[in-house]
């Protein structure tokens, strides 16, 4: 297949490893690496790439999976909307997050209606052919899919459609690197930084960062070479004692990004600040609706609270989305906590930290 | 004005008789079942039989490739076969939903007939229930299948050695990914067929080989990932896949990468998994690739590596674990 066979070649990532080896062995000292996307850590994990890394060279997935980051109290307002009689509609990766007392599969399994939904223009079809139903679109994700999720309002207005809304819970990914890089608890090296993501933002959104606080910032494609191409990029920098952007997939990413979904989102969202699952609040890193569009925000149009802070305290997502511990240092890992039966939020969704340990790592040397 | 079934074609009064008689005689009224007996009597000179149960409920009951009709002859028979026997004899019943459209359940109808003609399988008994509007969605349908068994095939997973080859029939995947597109609207293209069809065919390319087949199963829900981890679980062998080696086709593997779900754990409806002694894999390759549906048959993987796990080398020389799927990955495809 064009574009991904070109980038799962077995010989060039003998050959890049090979680099790594040689690089990792003259840095001779620990190297952490953060990838702050779910589309990486699951790459990352399925191509055991992780497992074929020099020992001094650590992956850590940090906070880049938007399910895994997504509040219980945001999962209780869904549940709560449904059981007024709105219908959620939603990516099926969020059925199963828990909620602080249910989660949308256990409502749905009550009797409740929930919809599952492939794409944001799913919501509108729903209630364009369901006028008498109101519908809500869990409108969940970092900058990637914050612009579909808003075309949900853009054709809500744009069709007269008086039954449809958003249950916003969106984040922007660069005051996360901020808050992660300002931790002094957290030591982060380099960012791998998300490939979707930067086509949206652009390679450029990240200079000040890079400069400010003195961190390699790599863009990297999703296949797995182009995952270790990125490695040999960072670990150059790092030998040079240089901190700049580099793009290296410009076959998406342009340096200024996609000026007109930014655009088109700014006319419909204004930053807010935003609570992060296991992180707690970081300033001005999500987006909320500007006051006009208010009543397409269903927690203002059916007055639902999303309730801040975190439920089970035995859960330590909070500590795998920052990178301090690895998924199977968890208590729970894989007994308490899976896939089946979810505890925290990373072993949900099919992009979370645990959940791709889980599914990939457990085995092997 | 377009024909309906109603509560009264399930009633046992006229018109019962009248959509037994159009419909189901006028297909299946050749052999047996031309008589209408509540049970066939059935003459057998085997001494053993193979005998399997099915249901279908598929969503959409029209999809790319196929329907619940054809769906539920193969579902059945292929059951028939990765057991080791000779499909011959089908129940089929019947469960419609009230205000169904009597054009399609002709075309359904159609297609189950042709299946069972294409399986050289008789129809010898059957029913025909309707329900009230709302009690079921659209057509549900059940078959059971009764087999004579073939000489020589012991088929069995405790038969199953470290060395032995693993063989899949042909490309993966295409069933599930075919009713989950059709289902959501997922533009694919063309190309994205459900792969629903018999193994009959593969059945008797197998069984010259006799007691070198060890284990034979059809990948249905949960895919060839769930297949393969059945066949080690408690095992003290493992099985290890060859990298790149499950043969994809490119339509499945592009919405599969779009939706990030692996073929390996997608439902086929027409493929056969197959384990048999390493000295048999040529000659039963071969004979699969002499048939359409097996002609990109190949050999995926091993049995040997870690007790209990299937695993596969990636691109980077790490073997990861290839485990069970979780969750509602897609529901009513079958």
């Amino acid at each position: 297949m064009k574009y991904v066979d070109e980038f799962r070649n077995s010989d060039v990532a003998a050959a890049m490893l090979c680099e790594i080896a040689k690089l990792a062995a003259a840095l001779d000292k620990p190297v952490n690496i953060m990838e702050v996307c779910g589309s990486h850590t699951m790459a990352i994990a399925r191509h055991g790439i992780r497992e074929a890394l020099p020992a001094n060279i650590n992956l850590i997935s940090g906070p880049g999976c938007p399910v895994c980051v997504t509040e219980a109290g945001y999962i209780d307002a869904a549940v709560e909307l449904g059981k007024q009689g709105v219908v959620p509609a939603t990516f099926g990766d969020m059925l199963n997050v828990p909620g602080s007392k249910s989660s949308l599969a256990k409502f749905r399994a009550e009797g409740g209606r929930v919809e599952i939904c492939y794409s944001p223009d799913s919501a509108v079809e729903l209630a364009e052919k369901a006028p008498n139903t109101q519908i809500v679109f869990l409108a969940v994700g970092f900058e990637t899919t914050v612009g579909p999720a808003v075309s949900v309002i853009d054709s809500s207005i744009n069709k007269n459609l008086g039954n449809l809304s958003i249950l916003t819970a969106f984040k922007q990914i660069m005051p996360a690197l901020e808050a992660l890089s300002s931790d002094p608890e957290i030591r982060i090296d380099s960012f791998l930084c998300p490939a979707h993501v930067s086509a949206i933002i652009g390679a450029d959104a990240y200079k000040p960062f890079a400069e400010k606080y003195r961190i390699p910032c790599v863009i990297a494609g999703f296949e797995p070479l182009d995952i270790l191409y990125g490695i040999i990029g960072i670990l150059k920098q790092i030998q040079a004692g240089t901190a700049t952007v580099e793009n290296q997939y410009s076959r998406v990413v342009k340096a200024e990004g996609n000026v007109r979904a930014r655009s088109f989102i700014n006319t419909y969202l204004e930053t807010a600040d935003a609570w992060w699952r296991g992180i707690g609040i970081i300033p001005q890193s999500g987006l909320s609706l500007r006051q006009e569009f208010e009543n397409y925000d269903a927690a203002v149009r059916f007055d639902v609270k999303i309730q801040r802070g975190d439920q089970d305290k035995r859960c330590q997502c909070g500590n795998v989305l920052k990178g301090k511990i690895r998924p199977d240092q968890c208590g729970m890992f894989a007994n308490v906590c899976t896939p089946e039966n979810p505890v925290g939020p990373c072993m949900v969704s099919s992009e979370g930290t645990c959940a791709a340990y889980f599914k990939y790592g457990r085995v092997i040397g | 004005m377009e024909e309906k079934i109603q509560l009264a074609h399930g009633g046992g009064g006229k018109l019962s008789a009248r959509l037994i008689k159009d419909e189901i005689l006028s297909r299946f009224g050749n052999g047996p079942l031309h008589s209408l007996p509540d049970a066939a009597e059935l003459p057998l000179d085997a001494k053993k039989i193979i005998y399997s149960t099915d249901s279908f409920v598929v969503s959409p009951y029209f999809f790319p490739g196929g329907n619940i009709g054809e769906l539920s002859v193969y579902g059945t028979v292929n059951d028939v076969c990765v057991a080791g026997g000779r499909p011959q004899w089908l129940s089929l019943a019947l469960i419609i939903e009230e205000g169904f459209p009597l054009d399609d359940l002709r075309r359904i109808l159609d297609s189950t007939a042709d299946a069972a003609k294409r399986c050289g399988v008789t129809v010898v008994t059957g029913d025909t229930k309707v329900v009230q509007k709302g009690n079921c969605d659209g057509i549900y349908m059940n078959t059971s299948g009764i087999g004579v068994k073939v000489a020589g095939l012991e088929l069995g997973r405790q038969r199953i050695r470290p060395g032995d080859a693993v063989i899949v029939s042909g490309t993966i995947g295409e069933h599930g990914f075919a009713v989950l597109a059709a289902r959501n609207g997922i533009r694919t293209g063309e190309g994205l067929v459900s792969d629903c069809g018999p193994l009959n065919g593969l059945l008797e390319q197998a069984a010259p080989f006799g007691d070198k087949v060890k284990f034979m199963r059809d990948p249905t829900r949960g895919g060839v990932a769930a297949v393969l981890n059945e066949i080690v679980e408690n095992m003290e062998f493992g099985i290890e896949l060859k990298q790149n080696a499950v043969p994809v086709s490119e339509e499945v593997r592009s919405v599969s990468e779009m939706l990030g779900i692996d073929p390996l754990n997608v439902a086929c409806e027409g493929r056969m998994i197959l384990i048999c002694d390493p000295s048999a894999a040529d000659g039963i390759l071969s004979g699969f690739r002499s048939l359409p549906e097996g002609k990109d048959a190949c050999v995926i993987g091993t049995v040997g590596g870690i007790a209990g796990t299937v695993t596969m080398k990636t691109i980077t020389g790490v073997s990861r674990l290839i485990d069970l799927p979780s969750g509602e990955l897609l529901p009513r495809i079958c």
